[in-house]
């Protein structure tokens, strides 16, 4: 039996977890305040993901935020950053829009709006 | 004859507009310095606001937007690019922009929502020469976040508050190598989820008791000397060690920024370094309210338009009444859950702690009504009651298993508990 500890991600309460494993198999997790924590602990094992929050170039010279709508697997955390900084936004911009499609099975959108000036 | 102006436009002024516009006031107005709305969040382009207040992960510029779209809908007017000089105790604001040049407004009620800023650099007395590549943690994060521009390629941050661990991250994203987290304490500032998201996800060590003594570098920096300090926080000569890196962040706390609330009377609390406040966010200076991190520093900008919302709706409030007239109108009026207390209005009803709890606020109760009090911890500690004692007795008590001073803590406490009472003391009793 294996044991691993981590620190839940999800919200600020930062639980401390601990997983029980025997070979690829939980057989327990414990520490996890809520439903969300088990979530996390079980995916944190098996394939770790993570939300990717950056900023893209705009065809003005300006910066805009962007994220992933949905975690991507954290070993393309750094692929997907070269693609966000390869990439330049066409102005104007909504929150919410789609900049660049199907990136490890999220998309770019903007986080904030910007116009023209 | 302003209803209500709102000094600041982050989360805090504009959650305070909202709820003032929501209590039926229609007379506001905004005034914000910055060419937009949402103050501080505009750079924290990271996700992990809004959990408690909209039940989803945002981003700082998404959550802004969020109250941004409420403003811009409500129609509330706002005067961007326009910064405040000064306010006095009668409530004349001054202020200048580029149209309008100097000018005054004299309003029935204010909220101050200025925000923080972060401790200047001349503030740490580090040793060494003074060269180019040493940024406060908020200002990298300005440069990188809003102007595009990456300030290094290899760096020590010094400072492990939330601020420092997010650039941390951030910085790395964009290609740079950091090397160390160097914190003071032996324990981080931060949140636990960020030493996890923004270092161990990038093998970024966290040097706690650690401290930087000595800078190196003539026009630009070269490097910085680490070391670890003992109990005293004095660094340990045998346990020195230089580090190459062309970037020292420095992410050592913030400060409320409070000129306007110094030149307007008010009365402040040295421990918190902002206004004193009662539980509607009012100031000892009447018609004058204080909320967001202009009032006390917060981790959670939930929390913060929470608080602003509270100080929004008693300014709203406070306008209907009339100045000056709230104690007869109160008298008269038939108000059961939120009777004016029989003691001073001046000073209402004082909450005081022991030490072990570092502060609340408010700091004083004016009216008996359910209201709910904020307040931070010294130390860390586990497996703790926190007791709400007056003359002697514990009228409510909380458990908690862990307390650390990084993040706010909150009761709720209910009006009538306040029946005869003359003084609150906040007591942190650590079980065995
Ligand atoms: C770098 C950083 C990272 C953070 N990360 C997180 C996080 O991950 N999660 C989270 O929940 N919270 C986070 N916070 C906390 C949260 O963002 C803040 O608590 C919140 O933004 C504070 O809101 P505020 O309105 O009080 O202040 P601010 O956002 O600072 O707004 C104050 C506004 O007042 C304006 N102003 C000041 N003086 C004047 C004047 N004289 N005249 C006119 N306008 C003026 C300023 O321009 C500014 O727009 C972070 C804070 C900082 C500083
Ligand atoms: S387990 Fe639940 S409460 Fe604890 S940090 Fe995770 S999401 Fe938050």
């Amino acid at each position: 039996m294996t044991k691993r500890e981590m620190t839940c991600i999800i919200c600020p309460m930062g639980c401390s977890l601990t997983v029980e494993m025997e070979g690829e198999e939980i057989t327990s997790i414990s520490g996890n305040t809520c439903k969300r924590g088990a979530a996390y602990a079980e995916a944190e094992v098996s394939h770790p993901q993570r939300t990717v929050t950056s900023t893209m170039r705009c065809d003005n010279g300006e910066v805009l935020a962007v994220k992933t709508d949905r975690p991507i697997p954290k070993s393309k955390v750094m692929e997907c950053m070269g693609l966000i900084n390869a990439h330049t936004a066409k102005l104007p911009v909504a929150v919410g829009e789609v900049l660049i499609r199907d990136v490890f099975g999220s998309n770019i959108i903007a986080t904030e709006n910007k116009t023209v000036q | 004859m302003t209803d209500l102006v709102i000094i600041g436009g982050g989360p805090a002024g504009m959650s305070a507009a909202v709820a003032a516009y929501e209590s039926g006031i229609r007379d506001i107005l905004i005034l914000e310095r910055d060419s937009q709305l949402g103050g501080i969040l505009q750079q924290c382009i990271h996700n992990g606001f809004g959990l408690h207040r909209f039940g989803e992960e945002l981003t700082g510029p998404e959550y802004a937007w969020k109250y941004e779209k409420q403003v811009r809908d409500l129609g509330i007017p706002v005067k961007l690019n326009t910064m405040v000089l000064s306010v006095t105790p009668e409530r004349t604001i001054t202020a200048t922009n580029e149209e309008e040049g100097i000018f005054t407004i004299e309003a029935k009620a204010i909220v101050l929502a200025m925000g923080c800023r972060e401790r200047p650099r001349g503030a740490l007395n580090i040793a060494g020469t003074r060269p180019a590549g040493i940024y406060s943690a908020g200002t990298a994060q300005k440069l990188v976040n809003r102007k595009g521009y990456m300030p290094g390629k290899s760096v020590v941050i010094l400072g492990s508050g939330d601020i420092g661990l997010i650039m941390a991250r951030r910085m790395t994203l964009e290609g740079a190598k950091v090397k160390a987290v160097c914190e003071l304490m032996p324990y981080s500032g931060g949140l636990a989820r960020n030493i996890e998201q923004c270092l161990n996800d990038f093998d970024i060590p966290l040097k706690l008791s650690h401290t930087v003594v000595e800078i190196h570098g003539r026009k630009r920096l070269e490097g910085v000397t680490i070391a670890k300090v003992d109990e005293n926080r004095r660094p340990i000569r045998e346990t020195r060690e230089y580090i190459p890196c062309d970037t020292l962040l420095l992410s050592v706390g913030l400060i409320p920024e409070n000129e306007l609330s110094l030149q307007a009377g008010v009365e402040m609390d040295s421990v918190t370094g902002g206004a004193l406040v009662d539980q509607d966010r009012q100031t000892s200076a009447e018609g004058i309210f204080s909320c967001g991190n202009v009032l006390h520093v917060h981790d959670l900008v939930d929390f913060v338009s929470e608080e602003a919302a509270i100080a929004g709706k008693c300014a709203a409030d406070f306008i209907r009444e009339g100045s000056g007239e709230r104690c007869g109108a109160a008298a008269q009026a038939d108000i059961p859950a939120e009777t004016f207390l029989e003691t001073s209005l001046e000073t209402g009803i004082p909450i005081t702690t022991d030490g072990k709890v570092r502060y609340t606020v408010p700091q004083r109760i004016t009216k008996r009504k359910d209201f709910t009090l904020y307040f931070r911890v010294a130390d860390r500690y586990r497996n703790v009651k926190i007791n709400v004692v007056s003359d002697g007795k514990v009228i409510h008590s909380v458990r908690r298993p862990k307390a650390v001073p990084g993040e706010m803590e909150n009761i709720r406490l209910k009006g009538d508990l306040l029946e005869g009472v003359t003084g609150l003391r906040v007591e942190l009793e650590e079980l065995a």
